[in-house]
């Protein structure tokens, strides 16, 4: 069973998302489960600092020895930053999906989409891993 | 529902992601698919390969039987040494490529692949039936353990006192292995040096544990079907099913050496095969380099100023080469400004000289 931190929300893309509470910049990044699944991760493209994205997007990929797969952004708004650690080392998205793995932070505009916690993202993953 | 490995349960306690190849639930990776590419690049990798078919062709004319039913000259063939080779169907179209063992003056062993092997029993039941031999698929009884990498004759010598530095590339004799009955065959598909190991069933479990123990101090990992992707890859080996198939010759694949026409007798796809052998095929198997870091993929079209000039047949991150590279099937002469069509985009490639990684010998 993966790692899913209490603190945080899901997508069922399974990407995370942190920093909802505040309402103004989140973090996002893949869960240790998606990392997992994908293997490797050899290749991440990001979105440009300075995107404006819609929920739902598809706003960058991901790529593992073995597939590749999109990003979804589950909320809209600008990209503030990103995380040109991982670009340079995207075995981070496996190795700490959660802390220096993280993949772009947004100002939110709007209202996100419906997000999971992390019993339901448990539920969710649960029977597949 | 997937066939099993008598390993497979070795594989769940090693936290193995299992995969169903060719019917077979396999191990794809038991930790880091790149450490394990890099464990057998740098020291050895441990894999099993038990879902490879061995059929076997006993009696005075099993040598002629398969010179009539494969493309390759093995009644020439010494015993004790191994050949690659490929059964095609009467158009010169490969139906699997093979390794044939001769193990005797008397006695063949044709291994298979996974998603062949059925076939090919039944395609050489079906053309032997003049000559005097008897074939026999028993792939069902053999395991099949192979330790491969630079470390993988020091792991090996630990168990057995057979002459392993006597033992050269491409060749197979019986003997123990921590006392256990095992062909020993120096062959592999990942471009390193390495062993082959087919022994019964029940001995597939105690033999790997005694090859793990072995290997500890020599950075030893278990290696799955993932790794071993990326390494023959690298090494430029074709995979039936992305590189070979049905609708292609071995010519189509570069690799016409395989065919022996000046064999004596007719043999199955002979007429076809002399047809096409001094004609360019209409596309060539050519290796690509990526200049960026997006993975050329199986399927995505090779591109030359936006028209589509060939296919990419296996794509994937190359650790040795730190780029991504591809084998794919390219219009004949068609050499430069390619690109492959990476989800709508056109990313450059370069055509390089196969195979993408030679070890240092």
């Amino acid at each position: 069973m993966s790692n899913i931190p209490e603190d945080l929300s899901y997508t069922k893309e399974h990407e995370w998302v942190a920093g909802l509470e505040d309402g103004l910049i989140v973090t996002i990044g893949i869960t240790a489960f998606a990392a997992e699944a994908l293997g490797d991760v050899v290749y991440v493209q990001l979105p440009e600092v300075g995107a404006t994205i819609e929920p739902g997007d598809s706003i960058g990929e991901v790529e593992s020895t073995k597939s590749v797969s999109e990003i979804y952004t589950p909320v809209g708004g600008e990209v503030v930053e990103i995380n040109q650690s991982l670009v340079d080392d995207p075995s981070l998205a496996n190795s700490d999906s959660y802390g220096d793995g993280w993949m772009f932070r947004v100002r939110v505009e709007g209202n996100a989409e419906d997000l999971l916690t992390a019993e339901e993202y448990a539920a969710l993953t649960s029977g597949d891993s | 529902m997937s066939r099993s490995t008598p390993l497979r349960d070795v594989h769940e306690a090693l936290g193995a992601t299992l995969t169903d190849f060719a019917g077979w639930l396999m191990p794809l990776r038991y930790g880091s698919e790149s450490a394990e590419h890099n464990a057998v690049r740098q020291a050895a990798g441990l894999f099993d390969l038990s879902h490879m078919g061995e059929i076997f062709l006993t009696g005075p004319q099993a040598g002629e039987a398969l010179d009539y039913a494969l493309v390759g000259h093995l009644s020439a063939l010494a015993s004790g040494r191994a050949r690659y080779t490929m059964i095609v169907n009467e158009r010169g179209g490969v139906l699997d490529d093979l390794i044939v063992y001769r193990l005797g003056d008397e006695e063949f062993m044709v291994v298979a692949n996974a998603s062949n092997y059925e076939m090919v029993g039944d395609e050489l039941k079906n053309r032997v039936k003049s000559y005097d031999v008897v074939v026999e698929d028993r792939s069902d009884q053999y395991s099949l353990i192979a330790v491969q990498g630079p470390r993988a004759q020091e792991i090996l010598a630990t168990l057995t006192d057979a002459d392993l530095a006597g033992l050269k590339y491409y060749t197979g004799l019986p003997g123990l292995v921590d006392g256990r009955q095992a062909l020993i065959a120096r062959t592999g598909y990942t471009g390193e040096d390495g062993f082959e190991l087919f022994v019964a069933n029940q001995d597939a479990v105690p033999l790997w544990h005694a090859l793990t123990a072995a290997g500890e101090p020599y950075d030893l990992k278990p290696a799955g079907l993932s790794s071993r992707d990326t390494l023959r890859l690298e090494a430029g080996m074709p995979l039936y099913g992305n590189e070979l198939g049905a609708t292609l010759t071995p010519f189509d694949a570069g690799l016409g050496r395989v065919v022996k026409f000046d064999k004596p007798g007719d043999f199955v796809g002979r007429s076809a095969l002399e047809a096409v052998k001094d004609v360019p095929p209409r596309r060539r198997l050519v290796g690509l380099v990526a200049r960026g870091r997006r993975v050329p993929r199986h399927g995505y079209p090779v591109t030359k100023d936006g028209a589509v000039v060939g296919e990419v047949t296996s794509g994937a991150p190359s650790q040795t080469l730190g780029r991504p590279i591809a084998l794919a099937y390219v219009d004949t002469g068609v050499n430069e400004g390619l690109a492959v069509d990476i989800r709508g985009s056109q990313e450059p490639v370069d055509r390089v000289e196969l195979p993408f990684y030679r070890r240092n010998k």
